[in-house]
Parts: structure tokens; sequence; C-alpha cells
């Protein structure tokens, strides 16, 4: 071959990789001007809700100066009793929800696409509506300190102080409905990352080969689906007592406030290990990159990840030895809070092995992770201590576990995210943070969280409790708290010091993978480039960048998969769980204002509810609902113009799959498996309450009899078969006879509704009379309003069928429809089951 | 099912713990409505916990027995990074037979109580 003609080919494939690139910047573009908030990417998503979080931390941060200024000596009064019982109210609760959760959700969102080689998340719509929810909710919840309204009975809201409504005001209720919207966007945070880690890798990386970050977003994942719905549970009783009077936590009607504390804790425990796990996994990347050799022990890891999930949900009671439980639940309780000191110890031996085999070299993000490990390890010593039940009598709530608790957050998740910041900050922004304030901010944090945190082990063991707003002179608690105040300044100046470095102009350009780590996230080069990532490639290896040779210059080149944007769509790869055999080629929503306008107004209703705006409320809640149905008629199980295409490298795949091989399948069995935990909590409920009581159901109590629970179980399988026979008939062509069932369906289901709620009705159960009569309100309502959401998505699909949306071929909407049904069909049964059956068995 | 499988899964993965999991609530549950009912004899819900440790270590060692196949009997040592199936089944092998280990212990431990307090005071 002559020069001229190579010189031909090379031009004819730069030109063509000159107009991939195009097309797909063109795709990925990112919306400026006044369309900057309909953005959806998970690059921008992702910011969003990382610097949203860190100012709820500043913010939370403040709250806690204050404090600390007011403890700095005996007989202070900077602040009055009401104020400070707002400020440590405020201090956890946006802390625990409004940063260290949102923290994890918006880091994953940001990082996990690129550690998989993805374009996206699998939907990036949802994860706006995500971010959307979690600002309105924090906002919420956090300025109503501005008008003296701010919750005030500590961020576990103990009834019955809080279930009074003469003792607590308003900001119990903002509380309660401000965080349940919260945690709406945690569970979607939990769908979409779970989906993305299953379905979302490259092609060829295998479950043994994932990022060890892509393990603990999983398992962190499915921990948020069984934590969360206990506490939305516990929440919608707790409102239903403060708004309607029904005495689920009031003793002197059948209700006990000890069954909060369950709900609460079974939340609250998880949740620790929720905000720790993902921080660990932070130093899963980091520590690698620095020791300079893949990890050691991964299959150690995977089994501390999965071990801890498992074991943190044995902790809750933990949090409730001096209520007065039999010895013996205390023992199983502080068994578990010590079998879960082997695996955590497991995660921080593999860290310290890995860096002692390795050639370890320094940077400012491992002197915060070796600060993380440090301050860690402290405060798990101590939680050995407080696990045991007889030491734990004397420390509850004194300074010592204020101490302790600190010690778990700020090593176990402050400093690794610190440490993430500083790894990270090149990638998301381009720039290197300067070596020498991050010395300055380390030492300042580290000495600072020390100098504030160690003298409390001390004043708790010298009696001083937790949330007192002053304390008097010459009990030997002055000059600690006075050190621990400076302390807590100390800390605030490291802070300041990371804030002005993020902020100040002038920064050095990073170069392309500054840490020289192993994992795919690095190939991004330039963060201004809205694509991810030029090509997808195969992956063989745990650190491709490390062991797969010539892989950039490949992935630059365009010479994996999906290289072009041919029809100007966004797509991403979908593949198989274990072995990430590419499946299909998924194409993602663009740019939207419809989630950000869905999140308003539902929540408007939340916001517009708890100020009693009944009317409003509902309004909005049901122009939510619209906003939602329209954004999904619009946007979501779009037909394709052709049935496949070629994905490059020879591979061609389809662009429409539904059924379990759908991502949206994933997400709605993810989303009723969160459902169905919520449910089994208030199941729980029904029988916390028997155990109790010595008769139960109580003897005032007719109802809510046989007949028309059983009457509502029937018609909600009737209504379940009418929906597998739409299934079907639809697959097999017979579309008028599916069009038929799925009216039938909505027939059945509506008429299962409405028996449910006569049950209790006809027979005369008052829910303000006794908790047995609210209980069994509370569940039948569920279930009816479950299979009303059931009826909404049948009349969804006659409608997609009718419009042409739906078709034999086409089916996503009805396939997943029918898998809530399923699950609404299970719900329907319990009930039926607990509500009519178990009262003829006691 | 997730017991006499050819191929490891994340299902046989989460079973050991899993089984950790049914062990605590049955051994929580039992001794709570004990105590509710009568609280001071706890011989039989003493009794039915040790039973329900039996089982319970019975159903991990099946699980055990399980990954130890999965795994290759050893035949090969970790790290298991190779992109092959054969790599793939031994690293949920092994990580399967850690969790077995992890579980059986918290499972013993969750049954100790049960061994030293007869009473529901």
């Amino acid at each position: 071959m002559s020069g001229a003609t190579l010189d031909r080919d090379a031009a004819r494939d730069e030109a063509r990789r000159t107009a991939q690139r195009q097309r797909l910047r063109a795709a990925w573009n990112l919306s400026r001007g006044w369309r900057y908030f309909a953005n959806v990417n998970n690059q921008v998503v992702g910011l969003w809700y990382i610097i949203t979080a860190f100012a709820f931390f500043l913010f939370a941060g403040v709250l806690a100066l204050i404090m600390r200024a007011q403890l700095a000596v005996p007989e202070n009064d900077l602040v009055s009793a009401a104020t400070y019982n707002q400020l440590f109210t405020l201090h956890g609760t946006v802390m625990m929800f409004l940063f260290a959760v949102p923290i994890f959700e918006a880091v994953a969102i940001l990082i996990l696409p690129q550690m998989l080689a993805a374009r996206d998340l699998p939907f990036p719509r949802l994860s706006a509506f995500g971010y959307w929810c979690f600002l309105i909710g924090g906002c919420f919840v956090s300025g109503s300190i501005f008008f003296g309204a701010a919750p005030d009975g500590g961020w576990f809201m103990y009834p019955p102080l809080t279930t009074d409504t003469r003792l607590s005001g308003i900001g119990t209720d903002i509380w309660l409905l401000g965080l349940s919207f919260i945690e709406i966007a945690s569970i979607a945070a939990a769908v979409e990352l779970i989906v993305g880690v299953l379905k979302c890798r490259p092609p060829g990386m295998r479950i043994n080969l994932m990022p060890l970050y892509g393990w603990y977003v999983l398992i962190v994942g499915g921990m948020i689906l069984f934590a969360f719905p206990p506490l939305i549970a516990g929440d919608i009783l707790f409102e239903l007592e403060r708004l309607a009077n029904w005495p689920f936590f009031d003793a002197a009607r059948g209700g006990d406030p000890v069954l909060w504390q369950h709900l609460f804790w079974i939340f609250g425990h998880p949740e620790v290990y929720i905000i720790f796990l993902p921080s660990i996994a932070l130093l899963a990347m980091i520590v690698p990159t620095f020791a300079r050799r893949p990890i050691l022990g991964y299959g150690w890891i995977v089994l501390a990840a999965v071990g801890t999930g498992f074991l943190s949900f044995g902790l809750w009671a933990h949090h409730m030895f001096t209520i007065g439980m039999p010895a013996i639940s205390q023992g199983f309780f502080s068994a578990a809070s010590e079998a879960v000191a082997i695996p955590t110890g497991v995660q921080i031996f593999v860290f310290v092995a890995t860096l002692l085999a390795g050639r370890a070299v320094y940077g400012t993000p491992m002197l915060f992770a070796t600060g993380a490990l440090a301050i860690f390890v402290f405060g798990g010593l101590t939680g050995v201590m407080v696990a045991l039940a007889p030491f734990d009598w004397q420390a509850h709530d004194s300074y010592f576990v204020v101490a302790h608790l600190h010690y778990t957050l700020i090593g176990g998740m402050f400093f690794p995210l610190m440490a993430g910041i500083y790894y990270f900050h090149p990638f998301v922004c381009g720039t290197m943070l300067s070596p020498r304030l991050g010395r300055w901010a380390f030492w300042l944090m580290f000495a600072g969280f020390n100098i504030a945190f160690l003298p409390m082990h001390i004043t708790g063991l010298r009696g001083m409790p937790r949330r007192v707003f002053t304390y008097p002179e010459n009990l030997g608690w002055e000059t600690l708290n006075l050190v621990s105040t400076a302390g807590a300044f100390t800390m605030a100046a490291g802070v300041l010091v990371l804030l002005w470095d993020v902020l100040r102009p002038g920064k050095p350009k990073a170069p392309r993978n500054p840490w020289n780590a192993g994992t795919l996230e690095w190939v991004a080069g330039d963060p201004t480039e809205p694509w991810g990532i030029r090509s997808v490639p195969p992956v063989s290896s745990r650190y491709p960048l490390w062991q797969q040779e010539g892989l950039l210059a490949g992935i630059d080149a365009g010479a994996y998969y999906l290289p072009d944007a041919r029809e100007g769509r966004r797509e991403t790869l979908v593949s198989d769980p274990l072995d990430a055999t590419p499946r299909q080629v998924l194409r993602v929503p663009g740019d939207s204002f419809r989630p950000m306008v869905a999140a308003v107004l539902v929540g408007g209703c939340f916001i517009l509810g708890t100020f009693h705006f009944w009317i409003a409320a509902l309004l909005s809640g049901l122009a939510g609902v619209g906003a939602i149905l329209a954004w999904l008629w619009t946007g979501t199980a779009v037909i394709p113009e052709k049935p496949e295409k070629d994905a490059g490298m020879g591979l061609t795949l389809p662009l429409y799959a539904s059924g379990a091989a759908s991502v949206g399948w994933w997400a709605m069995f993810i989303t009723m498996t969160g459902d169905g935990t919520a449910f089994i909590s208030l199941v729980f409920g029904y029988f916390y309450y028997w155990t109790i009581h010595p008769v139960f159901p109580p003897a005032h109590a007719g109802g809510p009899g046989l007949l028309w629970p059983l009457l509502a179980v029937a018609a909600g399988l009737a209504g379940w078969g009418a929906m597998l026979a739409a299934r079907a008939a639809n697959a097999t062509g017979r579309v008028a006879g599916a069009r038929a069932a799925l009216a039938l369906a909505m027939l059945f289901s509506l008429a299962g509704a409405a028996a449910f709620l006569l049950g209790p009705w006809r027979t005369g159960l008052d829910p303000t009379h006794h908790a047995y009569d609210a209980i069994v309100w509370v569940l039948v309502i569920w279930a009816a309003v479950h299979n009303a959401v059931g009826v909404l998505m049948q009349g969804y699909c006659l409608a997609g069928s009718f419009a042409g949306k739906m078709t034999p071929t086409h089916d996503i909407d009805l396939r997943n429809v029918t898998l809530y049904g399923h699950f609404a069909a299970l719900t329907a049964l319990t009930t039926g089951a607990v509500v009519a059956l178990f009262p003829l068995a006691s | 099912m997730v017991y006499g499988r050819d191929d490891a899964t994340l299902w046989t993965l989460l079973t050991p713990p899993t089984v950790w999991a049914l062990h605590f609530l049955f051994a929580y549950v039992a001794a709570a409505m004990a105590c509710g009912e009568t609280p001071f004899a706890l011989g039989p819900v003493r009794v039915a916990i040790g039973v329900a440790t039996a089982f319970a270590l019975g159903l991990i060692a099946l699980a055990w027995r399980q990954a130890y196949r999965h795994w290759g009997r050893g035949a090969d040592r970790p790290p298991h990074d190779a992109p092959t199936d054969e790599d793939r089944q031994r690293f949920l092998g092994f990580a399967t037979l850690l969790l077995c280990g992890l579980s059986a212990v918290a499972v013993v431990f969750s049954a100790l109580p049960a061994v030293f307090l007869s009473d529901c005071r």
C-alpha cells in the first residue's frame, strides 16, 4: 500500500472520529442558561447533590458551634433552653438526614457511573427528582429554626413528649413530614444505585471484578430498602397520632411509646452503617491507589460489607438498654453488637495489610484516611464498651455516649469523606487542591476533633448528661467543657481551610489520572466533556488502567462499545448482573423540568399539610400525581424507531427490553421490596400490641369481622388474576381481551379497596378510642391505598394500549404493573389474614 | 433454591447471613413473647432456642459444604480475579465460605444469652 493511501485512510479515520465526538457531544450536551436546572445528567445532579449536602453540613456545624459556645462556661446565657433544644435536635437531624445519607447518594450518583464506564445511571430523571425532593425538604426542615419553630424533641423524637401537641409545637410536624418527604429521595437513590450496579456494568466486568465501591453501594442500597421503610411506617403512625389523635403511642389508650423506639431504631441503627459503609468504600478505592497495588483481601472486603450489612440490623435495641427489657433480650442485642465488630475490624486489617504489602506513597487523601482509621478504631473500642448492657446503664445519656458516637461517625464517615474530597476533586473539578493547605486542614481538623471529643469521655463519666443547655459550677465539668469548645472551633477552622481551598481561584489544572489510579473513573480526563466516557471498554481485570495495556488509548480512539450517538440519543449499555454480558442499549431520557415540577408539587402536599391547609395540600398532591404521570407518559417505555442497533465491536443489541430483562422491572421490584418492608413494620406494630396486652383484640372491639376483609381479599385476588390474564392476552396479540381484562382488574381493585375500608367502618371501630382500632384502620387503609394505586397503574396501561404506547411486543408497562400487582395481592392477603383471621386464632 | 446448586449466585452468597437473621429474629421474638406471658420462666424458650441454634448451624454447614464445592475445594487460592466463569464461581464460593464463618460465630453469639440466663429479669 502506498504512503498516500495510508495517509488518506488515517485522515478518513480521523474525520470519522471527529464526527462521532461531535454527535456524542450534541447528544449529551448540558443544558445551559435558564434551562440549566433542567439538567438530569449524573455529572450535574451529583454535583448539585454534593454542594447542597455540604451546605447542610456547614449549617449543622454552625449549630454545633453555637451549642459549644453556650457550654463553654457554666451558667451561660448565650441561648435559652428552648433555643438550645432546637439546636441539638436540628444538629442531629440535619447531620444524619441532610448530610450523611444524602452525601452518600450524591457521591455515588457522581462517581459510580464513571467507575462502571456507564454514560449515566439508568434513571437520570429519578435522580433529579430525588435531588429536588431533598433540596425542598431539607430547606423546609432547616429553615424552621429561623422562625423559632424548629423541632425540639431530640433527633429521635421520643413520645410521649412529642406526641403531646401542647408540649411540642409545629416543629415536630415539620420534622415528621419534612423528613418523610426526604426519605422518598433516599429510596429513589437506592433504587437507582442498586439497578446501576447490577445492570449497568461494562462488558466483562463480572461480579468478581467489580470495583469494591460497587459492592458497598449494592449492600448499602439494600440496607436502605430495609431500614428506611420502618421509619416511614413509624412516621405515619406518629403523624396520625398528632393530627387525628389515633393513640398508637399513648399507653392510656392501649398504645405504647416504646413501639416508636423500636421502629425508630430499626431504622436508626442500620442508618449508622448506611453512612459508614459508603465512606469506608471510598477508602477501599483510595488505599490501593496510594499503596500502588491491588487490594489485598478483596473477598474479605465483600465478607465485611455483606456481614456488616446484615448484622447491623440486629443491634437496634442497644439504644434501648435502659427501657426495662428482659435481660435475655438485652443479651441478644449485646451479642449482635459485639459480633458486628468482627466484619468491621476485618476491613481495617485489609487496609493496613494492603498498605504494608504495597509501596505506599503519601498524599493528602492518605493523611485523612489514616486519621480516619485512628479515630474510628477509638470509637469502635468505646462501642464495644457501650454494647455491654451493664456499662451502658452507667454511661447512657451521658457525654460518654456523645463522645463515642462522634468518634465513630467522624472517624467512620467524615474523615473518609474528606479523604474522598481530596482524592476526587481533580476528577470532578479538573483542578488539584493544595497539598500544603490540605495538611493544614487535616491537622486542624484532626487535632480539633480530638481536643473537642476526647475530654467528653471524662465529662460523661463525671456525670454530665446529654442535651442540657447549661450546668452549675464546681461539678468538675468546667475545664473539660472549655477545652471541648476550643477543640470544636479548631476543627471548624480546619473546615474553613478546606472550604477556602475548594473555592479559591487559580488552582493548578489536574493532569489526567493524577494519582495514577487503576479504576475506570480516572479515564475521564476533561470534566467538561459531557459524555462520561468516549467509548465503553471491555473489562477483564479489577484495575483495568493498571492491568489492561493500551486501554486508555483505545477508549479515546472510540475503539470500543457505543463510540457514537448516530441517532442523537443518550445511550448506555445494560448488562446481566453476574457476568456483565451486554444485553441492551438503553436509551436514557434527556434533560427536563418535569422531575423538578413533580418534586415541587409533591413537596407542596407535605409542606401545606404541615400547616393544616388541607384543601391546598390535597390539590398540590393531586397535581403532583398528575405531573408524575405526565413525566412517565412522555419519557418512559418509549418504543424505539428500530428494534436493535449496532453497539460497536461487531455487536448488535436490542433497544427495547421488557419483563425481568428491563431496568424498569428491577426498579419496580426493588421499590416494592421497600414498600413491603414498610407494610411489615405496620404488621409488626399489630403483633407488638398483641404481646403487650393480656387480651388482644381488646374486649370492646367487635371488628373488623370476617365478611368485609375476606370480600376485600377476594376482590384483590380477582383483580390480580385479571392482571395476569391481561398480560397473557396482550403477549399473545389479543389486544381487545387484554383491554377488557385491564378494565375488569380496575373494577375488582376498586371494589377491594372499598371492602377493606368498609370492614372497620361497618363494625364501628373508632381509631381514636384504642390502639387496636387504630392499627386495624391503618392496615386496611394501607391495603386500600395499594389497590387504588393499582387502579391508577392499570388505567395507565389501558390508556397506553389505546394510544399505541403499549403493544403486544412493547409491554414494559404492563409487565411492571403486573409485578406491582404481585406485591399488592400479597399485601391484601396478609392484611386480610391479620385483621380478620388472627383475632379468631387468639 | 439456594441449596444444591451447580452455580454460585448472589442468593447463595446471602444465604448464611440470612440464616443468622432468621435465627436472631426467632430467639428475640420467642423470648419477648415468653416474657410477655409469664415473667419468670424461660425453660421451654431456652430449649427452643437451643434447637433453633442447632438447626441454623446445620443450614450454615450445608451452605458451607456447597460453597466449598463452588470454591473448587481450595484448588486455587484468592484473589480469583481472572475474567472467567471459573474464577467468578470460585470468588463467590470463597466469599460465601467467609460469610459462613461469620454467620456461624454470630449465631453462637446470639444463642449465648439463652445459655446463661434462666429467667426474664
